[in-house]
């Protein structure tokens, strides 16, 4: 039961929580990850997030330290999202990684496919298409004026002239539109091959089941034209 | 409140007797190519030796680094080919002109980092399996890896202090090259393109063709360089005493502009990762109202230097909307690859492309003494060719039109 009178999330088991903070206290990477925490407030200071947020890098170090699993729920839901992933906190006195266990109990999060975890991955997911089925994350044709209006009238420019001034790059692997460099055939199947034996691809069945029957299907047909079976890339991490 | 107008120098005059502090101890830290020729020894991975010639820095706490002056295969960045192609050719344009061997693979996927840290959608096997497959291409293909994104040159530092401590994970990555048919490899350094550039420096300043004396410029150190595991970052006593990373002043430094300092050189841009593309409201006031302003305010520079994708892309793109919000904002973006490209005569649209940036960069142009009208002429006229079907592509030949 959590001590704070205004805890959410109540009506979750506490099995439930314990079951993904257990998780991530066994993550490899925990132990160099969190040290203990002096409570000095560095990493908040040093952090990006905490200025336009109501977040605080200290807190997560706090609620894994104390092992307060109410709270730990709550910060799952509610604030892993707003983290930028710069690693400013680093500069805490302990070592402790404030970012690492934030991406810990992002990971959780995930696998577990929380609702809170696909409210925040919703407008992403077009983006983790393209960088699981071409290999790279960003590409010149998004570029468009109405996906980035703030962005300035460059981004007009670049979308109305995007193929002559792709082939105006004089390095020969930057004259595409839909891939950032031109990405050989070879590094899509070696990298199809990669989602498959780590879980990869089971992973987004289940934050988006859209994305992944799409990507299923581009890599099956990769694979399957290169002579492999998409089912004999069994999870090696299960075993 | 007092605003300071004037550009501190990095190199102040001391008002005290200098007492230049010498480290004496060990690094605290472990030396990760020892770990990782242990390893080798025991048969459990190759490790990638960095080729001659190599050009020595020093890191963080004391030790030295090797960076391969050629022979590198060039891991490219999403965001830099994508959005900010005058990035990676401005690095490719560097190499060139010194006449140096490189490779452009087309064998390369991204780290997928910027994903991983965006959306969790990943884990560390496949993570660090990405890293080995890359760096086993690098290797069967003759060169030593050089990364020119600063997330994958972050990353993989992480993923090398995961492999190296964790057998688990070196099995499972193991497995995996297995079915790849492919070498576990890892090379002896991670190099970022960017700590090429600061050991060439004093190279790139004697083949400098333009003045940069009155050229002030504000620097802004990537997160991702020297906050992930921090010791791998090039520190140098000449350079902030020592006491911040060198990087990127060091050139700024050596082409004869001046770095200027200000209050939040050590925040972070406000790229987020997931946050530039889908919450920019939050990248956009950190960049402007922590970063920009800050700049504008205690420096008045002419230009900002960075050195990796996310912090050249957030700095630059989120000045636009900016303005309509009354905001002190205006400072062209370049990375250090343009910034010594300019320096050393490279065509600001077709080397640089500078076109795809967001800021008006063309008085920082003029102040270089760039004619940027006919340089666009020039650019327009082989984009004219290309559109007409006389060209399929500008070549390096043509981009280097005098």
């Amino acid at each position: 039961m959590s001590i704070y009178t205004d805890a959410k999330y109540m009506d979750v088991p506490y099995e439930e929580k314990l079951k993904l903070f257990k998780e991530v206290k066994d993550d490899m990477r925990y132990d160099h990850n969190l040290y203990g925490c002096y409570e000095c407030g560095i990493c908040v200071a040093a952090c990006p997030s905490a200025r336009f947020y109501d977040f605080s890098p200290r807190v997560f170090a706090q609620i894994m330290a104390r092992e307060d699993v109410d709270t730990f729920y709550e910060l799952l839901n509610d604030n892993v999202w707003d983290c930028s992933q710069c690693y400013s906190c680093t500069r805490c006195p302990r070592q402790n990684n404030p970012g690492g266990i934030i991406l810990m109990m992002r990971d959780a999060a995930v696998r577990a496919g929380l609702q809170s975890a696909k409210d925040a991955l919703r407008a992403y997911s077009r983006i983790i298409y393209k960088v699981m089925s071409t290999g790279t994350q960003v590409a010149p044709d998004m570029l468009q004026p109405d996906f980035f209006p703030d962005w300035g009238t460059d981004v007009k420019a670049v979308a109305e002239n995007l193929d002559v001034w792709r082939r105006a790059i004089p390095p020969e692997t930057l004259h595409t539109t839909e891939l950032a460099w031109d990405v050989s055939e070879k590094t899509r199947l070696e990298l199809y091959m990669i989602w498959k034996l780590t879980g990869n691809l089971e992973l987004i069945e289940g934050i988006d089941e859209g994305i992944y029957m799409i990507l299923e299907e581009v890599m099956e047909e990769l694979l399957d034209d290169n002579g492999y079976d998409i089912d004999d890339f069994e999870n090696i991490l299960e075993d | 409140m007092s605003v300071t107008t004037q550009a501190p120098a990095v190199h102040t005059e001391s008002k005290v007797p200098l007492k230049e502090f010498v480290r004496k101890g060990e690094p605290p830290t472990e030396d990760y190519r020892e770990k990782l020729f242990e390893l080798e020894a025991k048969g459990e991975l190759e490790v990638q030796r960095v080729p001659e010639p190599i050009m020595e820095v020093e890191t963080k706490y004391g030790r030295k680094k090797k960076i391969p002056v050629e022979h590198t295969w060039h891991h490219k960045s999403c965001g830099q080919c994508g959005h900010i192609p005058g990035y990676s050719t401005s690095i490719f344009w560097l190499h060139r002109q010194f006449g140096l061997d490189y490779f452009d693979p087309k064998d390369q996927s991204s780290c997928t980092a910027w994903n991983y840290y965006a959306s969790s959608t990943s884990n560390s096997a496949a993570q660090a399996a990405i890293a080995v497959r890359n760096f086993a291409q690098a290797k069967l293909d003759g060169y030593f890896p050089l990364i020119h994104c600063g997330t994958s040159f972050g990353h993989y530092k992480e993923t090398r202090e995961e492999i190296i401590h964790h057998p688990e994970l070196r099995d499972q990555v193991r497995r995996i090259m297995d079915r790849l048919k492919m070498p576990f490899v890892f090379p002896e350094e991670i190099v970022h393109y960017s700590e090429w550039i600061h050991a060439m420096r004093h190279r790139i300043a004697e083949r400098q063709t333009l003045d940069f004396s009155n050229i002030v410029s504000t620097v802004h150190p990537a997160c991702h360089y020297h906050k992930l595991v921090v010791e791998d970052a090039i520190y140098d006593r000449e350079l902030y005493d020592g006491q911040r990373t060198a990087i990127v002043t060091g050139l700024v430094e050596a082409l004869g502009a001046k770095a200027a300092d200000y209050s939040t050189w050590h925040d972070c841009c406000g790229f987020g990762f997931r946050h530039i593309l889908v919450s920019r409201d939050f990248s956009r006031s950190f960049a402007t109202i922590r970063k920009i302003e800050r700049m504008k305010e205690e420096a008045d520079p002419d230009v900002t230097i960075t050195h990796d994708t996310g912090c050249v892309t957030t700095l630059d793109k989120s000045q636009f909307a900016a303005q309509a919000h009354g905001r002190n904002v205006g400072i062209p973006v370049l990375s250090d690859a343009q910034f010594a490209a300019l320096a050393m005569g490279a065509h600001p649209y077709n080397v640089c492309q500078l076109h795809w940036h967001g800021v008006d960069n063309k008085p920082l142009l003029e102040k270089m003494g760039i004619d940027h009208k006919k340089a666009w002429e020039e650019f327009e006229t082989i984009a004219e060719r290309i559109e007409s079907g006389e060209l399929d592509f500008m070549t390096w030949e043509d981009a280097d039109v005098k």
